[in-house]
Order: C-alpha cells, then structure tokens, then sequence
C-alpha cells in the first residue's frame, strides 16, 4: 500500500478536473504504471464541486471511489476552498502524513490557525502556483488550467514522465476516438477552437505545463 | 455493417487474443455489445447514471446495431425491449437507480414470458434526498422479480459477464431475462485495464426458435396467456396455469447454475477460504474487501473473501458449505438496507456469525479501513 499514490483533485465543473485525472492515468499507464481513475461529481454543471481521483501502483490496485486518504490534494480553485466547494471538509481531510497539495492561486490560500497546526502536524508541503493566470497568459484560455495543474504535479512529484504526458495528451485530443458527455464535447470545441490546427493546441499546453516550475511557491506552517 | 465473423462462444470468452485498452466501464459496456450481435437496443440515457446507452447508440451509427432509438422514458423502454425479445430479436439495455425503479412492473413481466433480455444495471441510489451515486439498494427491490442478477466486481466483469449473460439467458432450459448489475461510477466511471476480445468477431445470432415459448413473429400468433389472459376467462384455469409456470420460471433460473458455472467459472469466487474470519461481498465492495484483506495480511492478520457473482440463482448451498467453519463472516455492503447479510442468513447454519456490517449509502465510498477493523475485531475473538 505504500507503494501507491492516491490523488484527489477538486475543482470545479468545467474547470478540467476530470480531464487532468484522464491524462494523468493515461500516462502513468504509458510510463509502465498501474492507475485507475475516476471522477466523481453531482449534475454535471459548470462551477459545481467536481473531484477526480487517480491512484497510481506498481501493483493492482482494488480499491475503488473517492480517495478519502490522499498523498496528493490538488486544488483547481481557490473557490475549492474558501467556499467549501469540495467532497470533504476541510479540503486537506484525509490527508495522508508528509502528504503534499497543490493550490491554484496567485496567493497563499487563507488558512485558519488550527488548519495551520493540523498541517504541521502531518509534516505537510503546501504549494500554490497562478495555474489560471499561466494558462491565460502561455496557453491563451483558462480551459488550460487543468494543464498549468498537471504541470505543477509532474514538476514537484515526477509522478509520470514528460513524454508519457506529451503522448496522453496527444491521445486526448489528437484523434477522434475519445467519447465525452455532451458538455464536455462541447468544452473540448471550445478548447480547439481557440487553435488553428490540433498540434497547436498540444504544444501550447505543454508550454503551459512546462511554464509552471519558476513559479510555484511553498507556503510554511 | 461492419466485417465481423461469427465465432463460437468458447472462443469469444477463452481461447481469443485479448488486447488490453484503458477504459471506462461505460466503454467496456460499448465493447461488449460490439461483440455481442446484438439486433437492437433501446435506450433512456440520463447521464449521470453513465455514458453506457450513449456509446450503444453510437456503435448502432457505426452498423454493428441493426436497430436503436430512445425511448420516452424507462418503462417505455423496457416494455420496448420486452416487444422486440418477444418478436425474436437480441436485445440489450442498461437502466439504473430510479429509472430501475420506474420500470420495475417489466421485470417480471419479461420472466413470465420467458424473454431472453440483458438488461445492465448501473446502480444508484432511489431514496431522497436525491443523489446520482452509487449504491447497492435498487438490487434488493429485483432479488424476487425471477431474472437471472449477476454482479460485476469491476470493468472487466462487466464486460465478460454482458457478453456471457446473452449465451446463458438464450438456453432453450434458461431462456429468461439476466441483469447484469454493476455499481455506478466506481465501474462505469472508473478508468481501468480492460482485457477485449478482437472487434471482428462477434457472437453466434440468437435463434428464435430455440425459445420454450413460440416467438411472436409473422408465422405465430401470440401465445395462449398472450392474447387471451387465463384470469379473463376462467379463475380455475389461471390458478392451474400459475400452479405450473411460476414454477416452471423458478425452475428456469434453476436450470441456469450449470450455465453459470460453465461461463462464468461458478456463482461465487473464493480466496483463503480456511480463513476463520471471511469476507462476503459483491461489486465494488469486493474492492474494498480485497484492500481491506490485503491490510490485514499486512498486520499478520489472514482472512478469506468470497466474491458473489450470481445472486439469483443464489449459491446457497456453495455458501452454507463454505462458511460451515467460519467464526465470523463480514458482510460490507454499500446499502442501508443489508440485502446481501439478510440472504446468508437464510442459508449458512448458525446466522449469528453473520456480521452485517460495515454498511455505507447514498453514494457514499467505503473506506477500506471500516472493513480492516471488523476483521481485527472478529479475528481477535
């Protein structure tokens, strides 16, 4: 069980949650690892909680559903957060000790002095990163932010290997196989209509990815 | 229509090349009735249930279906797939929580009339406060509706046992409907390893007059009970009729053990069953039950695990046997009502060993950890 990563991601809908969770999978599968992925979320509706689990092994994994003790907290949003637009409260439950979490913010999320000493107590790291902010200004649309988070993901825990991610990406939205629900049919339009050709779109996300690293700060307890 | 060659069903569930895709459930539901020759499908699609009925509408586009629509609404549907299977047709649909329950009156119906349907079941939560997630409870309003209820652990599950379902509900001694049930989200959402048979082979067509009961086609009329009901002419003569076939239907899922046995390698799956402390569970609560084990194992504590893949018929003889020397058996179950530890108490001698317990609902995930500490506890005693 050590051996397994558990990452819960909470956004909000329309943000990417579910969709970072596939890419992630998919490439941990493609660098040789076992993972398993699965969204969890209420209507589908855009700013709704939506979560995402990926469990990542070098063995089988058997457990299912939400990841209620995490290694890994990302959090999509700073909204996640200050109103409690998560699936546990609060949002770092469960975290596992020496866990790590990852915020979306250009400022360090607000953090009670109790919430302060629990984190101490777990010998957790805090990062936050502007992952909105990066995909604007690198990707050129806040439909990026999921890969701002990813990126922000690979650059701290090298989870899974800048190829596998360049090939799960590539597999996402390069052809045409992939099956969404209506909304995110039309998010993944929207996504490309924002490039001329589908390489475009790949290699801006993984400029946004590889743009978080200089900018990721920690926060101390 | 896509090329696909016919195969024996031996070779569809055995001896073909597998290749492994990383899959949602939902998906490996949509690989299954690609391979499954399946005529037609009808389909009420609420979303948050899954994608399933999606994807079957657009493999129809692709002509691996010779007949789909969307149905008004799930009675709709499933008196739809009930019209096609009586007119001698393969069918296929999926439902789930509140729509399982809005077409219940059917369930039975196809029973009674010996209609070979496969029919999955995303489960998911009916009470209110309403949720769309997961939970097991829909399953204890079908136990006695006489379809044939086997239950998918997993992605891979699903997609053997919708394929397998077709094979063991179409014997002519069978020849009644069989539910594939599967946990929303944790399966269908879930994006695992998936091992699928060759996209251009497909099952043998179902043949319409193997059926116990004349297929309603052009050549037939309607069979007695069909165009003249029994209770509008005679109380005499529907008592005798549902005398013999209500038993005849009980005998039918009977008559399916062998079938289940042959395809599925039997109604339950078995793990350390010298274990003192076992485990009972179906679906996604053998996940948790097999972390939950491997935990213990961890603490030096063994326990055994007893997966339950057909509920109806129900291993109750496999389990009464199995569970003869057991000091505890721990029944997790993701419903409030305990359905599961209710039917191994009627079987196994000595109930109190049941633990009926832990029990999570309304979509909730069951901690492993819940299930480790029942085996601590019983372990210990």
């Amino acid at each position: 069980m050590t051996k397994k990563t558990s990452i819960r991601m909470s956004g909000l809908g329309g943000q990417g949650v579910v969709t970072a969770a596939h890419i992630l999978g998919s490439a941990a599968t493609r660098d040789g690892l076992v993972s398993t992925v699965n969204p969890f979320f209420g209507a589908e509706k855009r700013l709704a909680p939506a979560e995402s689990y990926v469990r990542v092994s070098s063995d089988r994994i058997f457990e299912r559903g939400e990841i209620l003790f995490p290694n890994v907290i990302m959090i999509f949003h700073p909204h996640v957060i200050s109103l409690g637009k998560c699936y546990t409260m609060p949002f770092f439950a469960g975290l596992q000790p020496g866990g790590l979490m990852l915020v979306n913010g250009d400022s360090a999320p607000e953090l009670s002095q109790d919430e302060r000493e629990a984190l101490k107590r777990l010998d957790a790291k805090l990062y936050y990163f502007p992952a909105t902010k990066l995909a604007l200004e690198v990707g050129g649309t806040d439909l990026a932010t999921n890969m701002a988070m990813l990126g922000g993901l690979i650059e701290i825990t090298h989870i899974v290997s800048w190829p596998g991610i360049t090939d799960a990406l590539a597999e996402r939205f390069g052809g045409g196989k992939f099956v969404a629900s209506a909304t995110t049919a039309a998010l993944d339009d929207a996504l490309k209509s924002k490039y001329e050709k589908i390489s475009q779109l790949l290699e801006q996300n993984m400029a946004v990815m590889q743009a978080v690293g200089p900018t990721i700060k920690e926060v101390t307890f | 229509m896509p090329e696909q060659k016919v195969v024996a069903p031996e070779f569809m569930f055995t001896e073909a090349a597998r290749e492994e895709q990383f899959i949602t459930g939902s998906e490996a539901v949509r690989e299954a009735v690609r391979r499954a020759n399946v005529d037609m499908a009808v389909s009420y699609p609420i979303t948050p249930q899954s994608e399933s009925m999606h994807l079957v509408g657009d493999i129809w586009a692709e002509g691996y279906i010779k007949d789909y629509y969307r149905g008004e609404n799930e009675f709709a549907v499933m008196s739809a797939v009930a019209g096609a299977a009586m007119g001698g047709v393969r069918v296929f649909t999926a439902t789930g929580g509140p729509g399982t329950m809005r077409a219940l009156e059917m369930f039975p119906t196809w029973v009674g009339a010996r209609l070979p349907i496969v029919c999955a079941f995303f489960t998911r939560g009916i009470n209110s406060p309403l949720t769309i997630q997961p939970d097991t409870i829909e399953m204890a309003h079908l136990l006695d509706t006489g379809m044939i209820m086997l239950h998918a652990e997993d992605a891979q599950d699903l997609y053997d046992m919708i394929l397998k379902a077709f094979i063991i509900a179409e014997q002519t001694e069978v020849h009644i409907p069989v539910g594939v049930f599967a946990d929303g989200f944790f399966v269908t959402h879930t994006r695992d390893k998936v091992r699928v048979a060759p996209a251009d082979i497909k099952l043998p067509p179902y043949k319409p007059y193997s059926a116990p009961v004349p297929v309603m086609d052009m050549e037939n009329v309607p069979f007695r009970q069909m165009r003249d009901p029994f209770v509008m002419k005679s109380n005499y003569v529907s008592y005798a009729a549902h005398a013999s076939w209500q038993q005849e239907v009980l005998a039918a899922a009977e008559r399916a053990r062998p079938f289940i046995r042959q395809y599925l390698g039997g109604l339950i799956e078995v793990e350390n069953e010298q274990a003192d402390v076992l485990v009972l569970a179906g679906g996604t609560a053998v996940c948790q039950s097999r972390e939950a084990i491997a935990m213990a194992r961890e603490e030096g504590i063994e326990a055994g695990l007893i997966k339950i893949k057909s509920l109806r018929p129900f291993p109750g003889e496999e389990l009464r046997a199995l569970t003869a020397k057991a000091k505890a058996v721990i029944v997790p179950e993701f419903n409030r009502v305990g359905w599961l530890s209710r039917e191994l108490r009627n079987v196994v001698q000595n109930p109190d060993r049941v633990v009926a317990g832990p029990r999570v609902f309304g979509g909730m995930t069951m901690p492993p950890d819940l299930i480790l500490s029942e085996i601590r506890r019983y372990a210990r005693e």
